[in-house]
């Protein structure tokens, strides 16, 4: 790959590809003020408006002082802009007798989202794929089981969960906190590389076989370099939900591991008597930058690699 | 201040003793207290347990007992304990202490003789089963008060009033200025609580021992009963503009003289405290609602999982006699606009409405609370009741009694 | 399936059945067994601590006696419904917009997508503070001068329940969009010409050529969304908790404050199989034929 020329086929054929995905057919249509045009646009623009107001709301009133909170309308825009909430936010919001905000567990979120994104989708890759290639008997009485583990509420898990964490040995610990998150992700990913590989051409699998490669031969050295896409879709779905995630990371964990969200969850339901909005604003943008990063890196890829996976079933 | 330095020195040596000397351990401890107030007076006991050389490990989980409780159920049971923490004494952590995941404190309570410290001695029943010490009491907390804005009442142009019957009677006067008479927050352990504090102040406690302590239901169908609904009504209209959620938004309500009162424990007194309020000046209390001046003894109280750690179990001693000792008793009380458990200590500095509370107290008008009463099974289904009952109009008060009635009767 | 038609199919499914094992301890021990253990104890008298103390069916005599249950069930279904609906509906319309080659398509689809990466618990306390009646859309529209607009659906009990939706579904229509425009990617660009050719017009396109031919992107969507309206609990607790009353009552919430808040475990997990029992019967025997009889 590192070869220039290669590089720029390989860039060139994901822009073949692109522009092969790229919807329904004819030449690009003149942007003017068609009736379809504004039709068209004005829709998706009442749309977007319907998605952005609560994030206007926020962001608006992150920006503003209590004092300014009290008097004026949500959605009015600051009259002096104060960037103290989010200061605050992420760094001296007191949360009981721990007053340096959510950058006290960001790095806890991290060091639980890498791991459990990791073996969750390292596990549900492997999953998928030996369901759609590698068959074996019994194989869809353990896929439907597990769609119905998709509908099960968590919190009735808990207890059992503890039970056979601290059978275990693993109650507690950051470990056990990664195999719980990869246990809840595995029903909805197995389903998405499930779909995915058995929407390969058959002819690549067959081929392989032939030439000797065994199942991890097959899946490392033909399945990976061709499912990136779906990988990335899937470290989407996982890293929105372990990031967000609440429950899981403060019954299975400690204090000293607490994920961000308990942060969150302090500040936002921690009132010194009247409750600082701003503040509260603020923690909720920052606790969703890192998703939101996520998908603004890997938007192109994330549509694509669903196309890819989900088409063909 | 001679006889608080004796204390101090008292309680260091007693501290030296007890945990390993020069081993400094740190002791995770967790609780829901967040609030304003509720931080300030947590962070008292951290401070006193640092002093003795060990180290507070906070765990504090917003949201109240509710969102806290699992969590620590699941530490416990999952075998990583923490090294100590809250509940409401009572029947709450019953089960947890008959499945001996709690530890025993008998002899620490023999040897510093906490049945003579603590008062009133229910506080100390309620940490015992089976003859057994499991819990520590640190607080005493009492529903029955009713929370008044000088403020709202002077806009309004009328007195502040007395009791219960006189704030209704002014009702409409602060509707008329433009006031929610009653700031309630729209949750349901507030609302079944009210309903409880107006039976407590309107029937008085012995009825009301009839209905929780002996789960009488011809009682609780009666006519005394019936009047207590009958103020819940009142209640009702009065909150029918209150839209919000927390208890410490309605307080803050009352605070800034929105609202002209509202029901709600002497935890709040620590908002009026934060919001640099004075009692008597700013705000009026009524114990009881000023029909009834009885205030229940329920409150906070600490439990310490059992451990294999003998540090740990050093320090978890440590925290159980500082938690206990005069001076953090004090501190603690103060902020969190509680009284202390026991009777001994010094309280000039506590301010009119606490030391309406400290008069009660030492004449001795205790009673029992729901807390140690009925289940939390039971308490679910009461605020399930008076959930329905506050946001629907059309459920006429009758007809609330009869479903209260059902409750009681099933009731364990 | 290939292997399955080797003969030495025993040894060549041996790596398959290895790398599968965490699949199938996951299967077995965590949703069979926990389901299991959780059906068990709803037959117990179990309060703050799981206890086998037996008795019988007292739970769900209690459970079907509550009114509480009965409005959770009720608003599940609601919900539920026309949730899937406008889910389907308006994240397919809106991938059929963006799929018109349009302009700034990157910047639509993240604006659509964002609310996805936000908590719950955030989701809710912003919508919670847009439908207040002081100072959220009703306040506003009565400060311009319309004395007589009302617009609290989280105040209302007769509509709470769709004021929870308008926030669920701005949380969860992005990622249906995607899905769906991705099914859209996927169909063939000679399928549209064809279309166009025979002089087709494009809604009946849509309808009865593409929808049709997006099945799969429409089952993995359904799963997806389906299994999110069955635990739907965060949004209800973050916007009202249940109330005003027991309104916006669902039964993850039933489940989770009767094991937790009641201490009363066994009630607890006679709501929750309940709910799996219903699950069960919809969903096991339509995915086993889905994905068992394919390729």
């Amino acid at each position: 790959m590192s070869n220039p020329a290669t590089l720029a086929a390989t860039v060139a054929g994901a822009d073949a590809i692109a522009a092969e995905l790229g919807g329904p057919s004819g030449p690009r249509p003149r942007v003017t003020f068609s009736r379809r045009n504004i039709i068209l646009y004005g829709t998706l623009i009442f749309a977007a408006i319907y998605y952005l107001i609560p994030l206007y709301v926020m962001v608006v009133t992150s920006l503003k002082g209590m004092p300014e909170i009290r008097l004026g309308n949500i959605f009015s825009p600051p009259i002096e802009i104060t960037f103290e909430p989010w200061v605050k936010a992420w760094a001296t919001a007191c949360t009981g007798l721990n007053c340096d905000g959510l950058s006290r567990g960001f790095w806890n979120s991290v060091r639980i989202t890498v791991p459990s994104v990791v073996l969750s989708i390292a596990i549900a890759s492997v999953n998928g794929y030996a369901l759609a290639n590698w068959r074996f008997k019994g194989a869809d009485l353990f896929f439907t089981i597990l769609i119905f583990g998709a509908f099960i509420p968590y919190q009735v898990m808990i207890y059992p969960i503890v039970i056979m964490l601290r059978e275990i040995g693993l109650y507690g610990s950051l470990t056990g906190l990664v195999i719980v998150h990869s246990i809840f992700g595995m029903p909805i990913l197995t389903l998405l590389f499930r779909n995915y590989f058995s929407s390969l051409p058959e002819e690549l699998f067959k081929a392989a076989r032939v030439d000797g490669a065994g199942f991890w031969g097959i899946y490392l050295r033909i399945m990976l370099p061709m499912s990136l896409p779906i990988f990335v879709v899937a470290v989407i779905l996982q890293v929105t939900g372990i990031w967000n995630d609440f429950l899981f990371g403060v019954v299975y964990t400690r204090p000293d591991t607490y994920p961000m969200t308990v942060q969150l969850n302090n500040i936002v339901n921690s009132t010194q008597g009247v409750k600082e909005y701003n503040v509260n604003m603020a923690a909720t943008i920052i606790t969703g930058l890192v998703p939101l990063a996520i998908y603004f890196i890997s938007g192109k890829l994330f549509v694509r690699g669903i196309a890819a996976g989900a088409v063909k079933g | 201040m001679r006889f608080g330095f004796y204390r101090a020195a008292l309680a260091a040596s007693v501290a030296f003793c007890v945990s390993a000397p020069a081993s400094a351990t740190d002791l995770e401890v967790t609780h829901w207290w967040t609030s304003g107030g509720e931080a300030a007076a947590v962070a008292e006991f951290a401070k006193a347990f640092d002093a003795t050389g060990n180290k507070w490990v906070d765990g504090a989980i917003a949201g109240s007992g509710d969102t806290a409780r699992p969590i620590m159920i699941s530490r416990i049971t999952g075998g990583d304990p923490m090294g100590a923490t809250q509940f409401n004494h009572g029947r709450q952590a019953e089960e947890l202490v008959q499945e001996g995941l709690m530890r025993d404190l008998t002899d620490l309570a023999t040897k510093e003789e906490w049945a003579k410290l603590i008062n009133p001695p229910t506080l100390l029943q309620n940490c015992t089963l089976d003859g057994k010490i499991y819990c520590v009491p640190v607080n005493i907390h009492s529903w029955q008060w009713i929370w008044l804005s000088n403020k709202a009442f002077a806009d309004a142009g009328v007195p502040v009033p007395t009791n219960w019957d006189e704030f209704v009677a002014a009702a409409p006067a602060l509707e008329k200025a433009g006031k929610v008479p009653l700031a309630l927050g729209k949750q349901a352990w507030q609302e079944s609580g009210a309903l409880n504090v107006l039976m407590a102040a309107i029937v008085g406690p012995e009825t009301f021992l009839k209905v929780y302590k002996d789960k009488d239901e011809t009682v609780a169908a009666g006519a005394d009963i019936a009047k207590v609904f009958k103020a819940a009504d009142d209640a009702r209209k009065m909150a029918v503009n209150s839209n919000v959620q927390n208890w410490n938004e309605a307080t803050a309500m009352v605070i800034n003289g929105q609202a002209g009162g509202q029901i709600m424990g002497d935890w709040a007194q620590g908002e009026f405290q934060v919001a640099g309020q004075v009692a008597g000046k700013d705000y009026t209390c009524l114990p009881g609602l000023g029909l009834n001046a009885v205030i229940a003894t329920g409150g906070d109280a600490f439990y310490f999982p059992k451990v294999d750690n003998a540090d740990i179990s050093a320090a978890q001693e440590t925290l159980a006699h500082v938690m206990l000792s005069p001076e953090t008793q004090v501190a603690f009380n103060l902020k969190k606009g509680s009284l202390p458990v026991r009777g001994d200590v010094d309280l000039t500095a506590a301010n009119d409405c606490m030391k309406k509370g400290l008069e009660i107290l030492a004449a001795g008008k205790t009673m029992q609370w729901t807390d140690e009463l009925i289940s939390p099974d039971t308490t679910q289904q009461m605020n399930d009741l008076m959930a329905e009952f506050f946001s629907t109009p059309t459920i006429t008060p009758e007809d609330a009694q009869k479903r209260f009635a059902e409750i009681i009767a099933k009731a364990d | 399936m290939s292997a399955a038609t080797r003969p030495s199919k025993l040894f060549k499914n041996l790596n398959a059945k290895i790398a599968s094992i965490p699949m199938i301890l996951t299967a077995l021990c965590v949703f069979v067994g926990g389901t299991t253990w959780t059906v068990v104890y709803s037959f117990t008298d179990s309060k703050l601590l799981p206890r086998l103390r037996f008795v019988g069916i007292e739970q769900y005599e209690r459970l079907w006696a509550s009114q509480r249950w009965i409005v959770s069930i009720e608003n599940l279904a609601i919900y539920g419904i026309l949730s899937l609906v406008f889910s389907l509906v308006i994240g397919f319309l809106l991938a059929a917009l963006l799929d018109q080659k349009i302009r700034f398509e990157d910047t639509f689809r993240t604006i659509f997508l964002y609310p996805f990466a936000l908590s719950f618990i955030v989701t809710g306390l912003v919508w919670q503070w847009i439908l207040n009646p002081q100072f959220g859309v009703q306040g506003i529209v009565r400060g311009l001068g319309w004395e007589s607009f009302s617009f609290d659906p989280l105040y209302n009990a007769d509509i709470v329940i769709y004021g929870i939706m308008i926030a669920g579904l701005w949380q969860g229509t992005g990622l249906v969009m995607c899905l769906m425009l991705a099914g859209l990617r996927g169909i063939d660009e000679d399928i549209w010409k064809a279309a166009r050719v025979d002089g087709i017009p494009m809604w009946k396109t849509y309808l009865f050529i593409v929808i049709p031919m997006m099945r799969p992107v429409f089952i993995t969507t359904l799963v997806i969304i389906a299994s999110g309206i069955v635990k739907l609990y965060d949004l209800v607790v973050a916007q009202t908790g249940g109330g005003p009353g027991n309104a916006s009552e669902v039964p993850a919430k039933y489940v989770y404050e009767f094991m937790f808040r009641a201490q009363n475990l066994g009630q607890g997990f006679a709501a929750s199989t309940m709910m799996l029992l219903t699950v069960a019967i919809i969903v096991v025997p339509w995915a086993y034929l889905e994905f068992g009889r394919r390729r």
